[in-house]
């Protein structure tokens, strides 16, 4: 039974390891300033994650999350900086700020939206279409862009669109927006995913789908909404890093979805889909930022820093992997 | 040195699974140039045991002789270099190569590391031409008629000079020359010695090539003869354990109105191959009605199509006078229907979740308050439905994994029931659950009709139909052969109903 507890809980007992390592080891880690700016970093991935984590329940991977989150950027970026050009007319429309964000969110849930109909109504194995999902919203952020960086996002009082650089710096209670925004994507996930119909509905797709269909659940309709879900979490990442960074970027993005992928992993849940939690993707999300953190406080090399995160994975999966055999044993023995 | 008398022996074999005992001390032996016919209803440990002499499975206990010497066999490459073929039930067959390659799949001809397309090609044709099929050994096995695909099986076996042969229902999927042809090449082998188990269905056929009968049930040998001594009443008594033409069926109800209506459903394989022709049929409230039939006579897919699962089907399914034509799945259960699947664990249960989140699946609805699951109300329903059709279980919140089949299968029926369906419909319901898990299931299934539920009930097996319909439809090949009242359904009628040739004769008329 303890041993049972602790390969449940083994994403915290990591991270409270790593915790308590670098507090050790460097001064530095265990203070307002760096907590602040690590979880600054965490929220970008683990809003990328919350949405991932539905999408490998339900059996199905989404690589297409760092070029969504490039292009909903893109978007903004070009809808702030220099409106929507309508050629025929002549006439440049801006938007108000909460119509861009509004917009590029669309923009993200309708890729994720494309990503749902190819993999349930067409029948594409989800790496394939997420795959191809990915090049072209990728292309599509560099087209709109011309493969330039839109500057200063500031926005204009006379065009009404200011205030969107809010999103990245702005806090409330000294607490940074985007840890709010995290915060409020986690527990949205996490009552989705334990309360809703949908949620649980989606555990069974992943554990199941032959089993699920038998039940009554429309299974090509799930599927759709968790890659609409995901499209929309990274379309929103995307909106973060621009008013972070004030500006956008078309090839912001590259890679997240790895990391991603891995948060998901390490918070325990299985890439074959059924099991796992959102909140499990939350720690492990934590556990990958603490230890980029940790280890650039203590000057180990960028190099080493990769090793070590590639080592924590597979260990993870391992550690998963004996959990699994270790449940099935036990639920063997309870059966005689 | 006296030659052995037996080519294999099994010796008081047992093989233990999760839950039952599929083979209990059977012991069963071989001569040369012998054809043994294999003979039980499913589950009886037909499959279990011819997979054991193949090297596909490891007995639990007792011993394998192959001449006069005790041996293990650890994998059917094992079993292969010491001579024993086995030809599946189910092809086995990779559709992407060719039918030269499948021949020789794992044995390719090869002259220093590369294969030697040219002489596998030739000695394939030579194969197929003794078989009296000239079947293009350059063609993709995938791209050829399930008969032809059976004969490639057997060409496959025989290129690998085997002295034991063991053929799982070789003649499911040939045609009645196909069938001439083969019983011709299994004459050939029984001259050369060849020792042969044959697993079929069709008893007239049995007797026809069988030299010798051995017949399971229940896991025991219960009975071996020559086959010269016994006719197919002999065999049906045997395989069920009770004289033929004593029927068993449950006492006479007064059933109600019409619930369920199938109006000429019909259905074709990808290759247009039939597998439901013309299926018409009605369900009472209150009555169980019984689909009996060998495998492939069409009882999963009919069940299957009044689920809507195959909407491509034709015809008509009609729940309380109203048409489900274009209902999907959900809308069906939504309607009124509710099925137990013939697999529990490919697509009855979901492995991953709890016993209540298996139980509540597919009346999710009933327990959403405002927008959420009220967690309360689903125990709730879960907890009175465990009680009543007393699952025995660790506790709710514990994975499905942790009950036995018999009680996993309760958790399906329970996920059934909550849907409180008009009909429902169960395929092999106590298919690999013990005895007693069993009696109980058929308990509840007499009980939920007599509470005026509509209830179909497919099976392979005579006895767990007679326990419980009141009215049997037969079916072969895809067809409905007999619907025979309870007390005129002797084992004997069923049983000939259900033959293969029956649903021939249906075809001829």
């Amino acid at each position: 039974m303890i041993l049972d507890y602790l390969f449940r809980l083994r994403a915290l007992i990591v991270l409270a390891v790593l915790v308590i390592t670098f507090t050790a080891l460097s001064p530095a880690f265990l203070t307002a300033g760096n907590l602040t700016i690590l979880v600054k970093h965490v929220a970008i991935n683990a809003i990328l994650a919350v949405g991932m984590t539905f999408v490998i329940l339900s059996g199905g991977i989404d690589l297409s999350v760092g070029s969504i989150a490039g292009l909903s950027g893109i978007i903004a970026g070009g809808l702030i900086h220099s409106g929507l050009v309508l050629h025929p007319l002549g006439v440049i429309v801006y938007f108000h700020t909460w119509l861009v964000v509004a917009i590029a969110l669309a923009a993200g849930a309708a890729v994720g939206a494309a990503n749902g109909l190819l993999i349930s109504q067409l029948r594409v194995a989800p790496f394939i279409a997420t795959l191809g999902s990915m090049y072209v919203a990728r292309g599509a952020a560099l087209l709109t862009s011309n493969g330039a960086t839109f500057p200063n996002l500031s926005g204009s009082p006379e065009l009404g669109n200011t205030g969107f650089l809010l999103l990245g710096s702005g806090t409330y209670l000294g607490i940074p927006l985007p840890i709010w925004l995290m915060l409020a994507i986690a527990a949205a996930g996490v009552f989705v995913a334990v309360r809703t119909p949908f949620g649980r509905r989606i555990y069974a797709v992943g554990g199941n789908e032959k089993a699920a269909e038998l039940s009554g659940v429309r299974v090509a309709r799930i599927k759709f909404w968790a890659y609409v879900i995901s499209g929309a979490c990274a379309a929103l990442v995307g909106l973060v890093i621009a008013a972070q960074l004030g500006a956008a970027h078309p090839a912001t993005g590259e890679t997240f979805e790895l990391n991603a992928i891995a948060a998901v992993v390490l918070g325990g849940t299985s890439l074959m889909g059924g099991r796992g939690s959102v909140g499990g993707t939350i720690i492990g999300a934590f556990v990958i930022g603490v230890l980029a953190d940790g280890l650039i406080l203590l000057g180990v090399s960028e190099f080493w820093q990769i090793v070590i995160k590639g080592l924590v994975i597979v260990l993870a999966v391992i550690l998963d992997q004996m959990q699994q055999r270790y449940a099935l044993r036990a639920a063997a023995a309870l059966r005689r | 040195m006296k030659e052995p008398e037996f080519i294999i022996e099994a010796r008081n074999v047992s093989r233990q699974y999760p839950g039952t005992l599929a083979l209990d001390g059977v012991s069963f032996a071989l001569r040369p140039g012998t054809v043994t016919a294999l003979i039980g209803e499913n589950g009886a440990g037909k499959s279990t045991l011819v997979r054991i002499l193949a090297g596909i499975e490891r007995p639990t206990s007792g011993s394998l002789v192959l001449d006069g010497e005790t041996m293990t066999l650890n994998s059917v490459r094992d079993a292969d270099v010491r001579g024993i073929g086995i030809i599946h039930q189910e092809l086995n067959l990779c559709p992407n190569l060719s039918v030269a390659e499948n021949i020789f799949l794992a044995r390719e001809i090869t002259v220093r590391g590369v294969v030697d397309k040219r002489r596998q090609l030739q000695q394939a044709r030579e194969l197929l031409a003794r078989l009296e099929h000239p079947i293009d050994p350059s063609a993709l096995a995938g791209d050829l008629p399930l008969g032809q695909q059976q004969i490639v099986e057997i060409a496959k076996a025989l290129s690998r000079n085997v002295r034991v042969l063991m053929m799982d229902e070789p003649t499911s999927a040939l045609s009645a020359s196909e069938i001439a042809i083969l019983f011709r090449i299994i004459g050939d082998l029984k001259s050369r010695g060849v020792a042969i188990v044959y697993i079929s269905h069709r008893l007239e056929e049995l007797l026809e090539i069988a030299d010798s009968v051995s017949v399971l049930r229940d896991g025991r040998m219960v009975a071996e003869a020559a086959a010269c001594e016994v006719d197919t009443n002999w065999i049906v008594e045997k395989m069920t354990g009770r004289p033929a033409g004593q029927a068993q069926a449950p006492e006479a109800r007064d059933t109600g109105n019409q619930i369920l209506r199938l109006d000429s459903l019909s259905l074709n394989a990808a290759g247009g191959r039939p597998l439901l022709r013309g299926v018409s049929f009605d369900v009472r409230a209150g009555e169980v009605v019984g689909i009996y039939g060998l495998m492939g006579a069409g009882r999963t897919e009919l069940l299957e199509c009044i689920m809507g699962l195959h909407p491509e089907a034709a015809g008509s399914v009609y729940l309380e006078s109203r048409p489900l034509d274009g209902m999907d799945t959900p809308g069906r259960i939504a309607a009124g229907l509710a099925m137990v699947p013939e697999d529990r664990q490919a697509s009855g249960i979901i492995q991953s979740m709890t016993v209540r989140a298996n139980m509540t699946l597919s009346s999710l609805g009933r327990y959403v308050r405002t927008a959420w699951l009220s967690l309360a109300a689903e125990d709730r329903a879960a907890s009175a439905m465990s009680t009543e059709l007393r699952i025995k279980c660790p506790g709710l919140r514990y994975s499905i994994a942790s009950l036995s089949g018999g009680n996993q299968q309760k958790v399906v029926m329970a996920k059934c029931l909550l849907t409180n369906p008009r009909v429902l419909l169960l395929d092999e319901p106590t298919r690999g659950v013990d005895v007693g898990a069993k009696r109980e299931i058929h308990a509840i299934v007499r009980r939920l009709a007599a509470s005026g539920m509509g209830v179909i009930l497919a099976s392979s097996e005579l006895d767990e139909i007679r326990a419980t319909a009141g009215r049997i439809v037969v079916m072969s090949r895809g067809a409905v052969t007999a619907i025979l009242p309870a007390a005129e359904a002797t084992a004997e009628a069923l049983v000939v109903a259900a033959s293969p040739s029956a649903g021939e004769r249906r075809d001829a008329a």
